[in-house]
């Protein structure tokens, strides 16, 4: 379907995505109306700082909005904060929310984003313990963050890991326990799972892995200690639960959008319902360099996704698909993430993992298809490139730190 | 505080107010300056805020670090005066910079 005949555009969400697909519509020239359902009582922002700078308190609030207040006003951008949009009716093409609005659409965008999963445990309803997605969240567990705190933090995921090196800056005893054998496990191969551990250590994490935790008990309604599935038992008076994140489909499925893990999208964005698109981290989306689907939780993608959308609505050509790419910053460590490691049969290793700056190449079939770079920009700008362009590369030469990256990129020619 | 001039690669001036302590990609970003994506938000993760800055200011600015110098090695169409414009802090020192956007990025 064209879509270039919308005159209404309605997008649910603001974060990232939301205001990308905003954005790049005022930019390709969209003249149509527009209008973001937000949820949250904030300008839409960003989020990595949230468990980084912001939680350590060296970034102010305003510093985390996408775009100032004017920017709405002066690119004629209705912005509902504090609306949750519960209802698609999409033979009418109005969408309802909670506080009784509705507002009709030629278009729907659907950037309603995830919540973190929550604990299943006995427990999980004291006091103390905290999940991180939004700025409120982050507002409580600095206030929280005294350096009398004994902080346990559930699973060793970036999350896990960033809000670890944080309180460790704000002189915070911090325990990290997760359910896999190593950290980082779903992401990485075991090197840098190792390197990671090591670096926590240093900084005085501490850091149990196959540990499952069976309980928290809590003295006057607010967290006390965890109880492992082994019977021992770690104090803690405040805890963080990063386990993962569940997309926000709800909206979607109940109007009959098709969802499984995430809203299921095509290469335009748009879902079953070609008026209706979704993008950001709720969206289930062709990997293009990969041959399959996948949902994708980065900043990249909620970029790339939003000027997609953008494209579509506008009618304009298809942009480009980039390399997925991630980043993760933990004490002195910058961690430059290119592609998607999952399924690879093989990896090099490039540099010396005692020297702070290395790089892991995941190969499938004779193709690199992601890398970990620690500290090696150009390692991670190089595979990007040689991921996208899909060549056979030879992993003698990538573990070769006498050839430089530049070297092996004219080799490629790409 | 500095006003900053971003010029786009048809030329097409606009001047925006940089406040103290910011960086002058977020100066550019919350005044919807096209050409600058930022998209990691100023972690110098991306290069997408590669600039080009007016020589007359490329002594005033604090030097490049090794993330930055490594970053810029590979983004498209590097010149001597590129700088990555998250890395540039804004001050009272920098009134009237002027920067250029690569066409690449547009």
């Amino acid at each position: 379907m064209d879509l270039s005949d919308a005159h209404s555009v309605v997008i649910v969400g603001g974060g990232q995505a939301g205001v990308q697909t905003v954005y790049s519509l005022r930019q390709g020239g969209f003249k149509g109306s527009l209008r973001i359902l937000c949820d949250e009582a904030y300008l839409p922002y960003q989020r990595p700082p949230l468990s980084k700078a912001f939680l350590k308190g060296d970034l102010a609030r305003e510093r985390l909005f996408l775009k100032p207040e004017n920017w709405y006003v002066q690119n004629d951008v209705d912005l509902n904060l504090q609306t949750r949009a519960n209802r698609i009716d999409r033979s009418n093409r109005v969408i309802h929310c909670a506080d009784g609005s509705q507002f009709s659409y030629d278009s729907l965008i659907l950037a309603t984003g995830s919540r973190p999963r929550q604990l299943p445990v006995p427990g999980n309803n004291l006091k103390h313990i905290y999940d991180l997605r939004g700025i409120d969240d982050v507002d409580l567990l600095r206030a929280a963050s005294t350096p009398d705190k004994h902080l346990l933090i559930v699973g060793a995921g970036y999350i896990g890991l960033e809000v670890a090196a944080t309180a460790r800056s704000l002189g915070l005893n911090v325990t990290v326990i997760e359910m896999a054998d190593r950290v980082l496990e779903r992401v990485t191969a075991p090197i840098m799972s190792s390197f990671f551990t090591k670096i926590h250590e240093k900084h005085g994490v501490k850091i149990l892995t196959n540990a499952r935790l069976d309980h928290f008990e809590g003295i006057d309604g607010a967290v006390h200690s965890a109880v492992l599935a082994d019977g021992s038992k770690i104090l803690c008076n405040l805890v963080l639960v990063g386990i993962g994140i569940i997309p926000n489909t709800e909206l979607a499925s109940e109007a009959g959008i098709a969802c499984k893990n995430g809203i299921i999208v095509d290469r335009y964005a748009k879902t079953n319902d070609p008026r209706i698109l979704a993008v950001g981290d709720n969206a289930n989306r062709p990997l293009v360099h990969y041959g399959h689907k996948g949902r994708l939780e980065s900043v990249h993608n909620a970029i790339e996704q939003g000027k997609i959308a953008a494209a579509t609505v506008l009618g304009e050509p298809h942009p480009v698909e980039d390399c997925p790419w991630f980043w993760s910053d933990q004490f002195d460590v910058k961690l430059q993430i290119a592609g998607l490691s999952q399924g690879y049969d093989d990896f090099v290793v490039r540099g010396d993992e005692n020297s702070g700056r290395f790089a892991v190449f995941y190969l499938k079939n004779g193709r690199l298809i992601s890398t970990d770079a620690i500290n090696s920009p150009a390692e991670f700008l190089v595979s990007k490139k040689l991921i996208i362009s899909g060549v056979h590369v030879v992993s003698s030469e990538l573990e070769d730190t006498s050839v430089p990256m530049k070297n092996i990129l004219n080799r490629y020619a790409i | 505080m500095a006003s900053i001039t971003f010029i786009d690669f048809s030329g097409e001036k606009r001047t925006v107010e940089g406040k103290d302590g910011q960086s002058v990609m977020e100066a550019a970003v919350g005044n919807g300056i096209p050409g600058i994506d930022a998209d990691c938000g100023g972690a110098c993760a991306c290069a997408t805020c590669h600039v080009y800055v007016n020589e007359e200011f490329l002594g005033k600015l604090l030097p490049q670090d090794d993330m930055e110098i490594s970053m810029l090695e590979f983004a498209e169409n590097v010149k001597s005066n590129s700088r990555l414009a998250c890395q540039i802090k804004v001050s009272d020192e920098l009134e009237g910079l002027t920067v250029t956007t690569p066409e690449s990025q547009h």
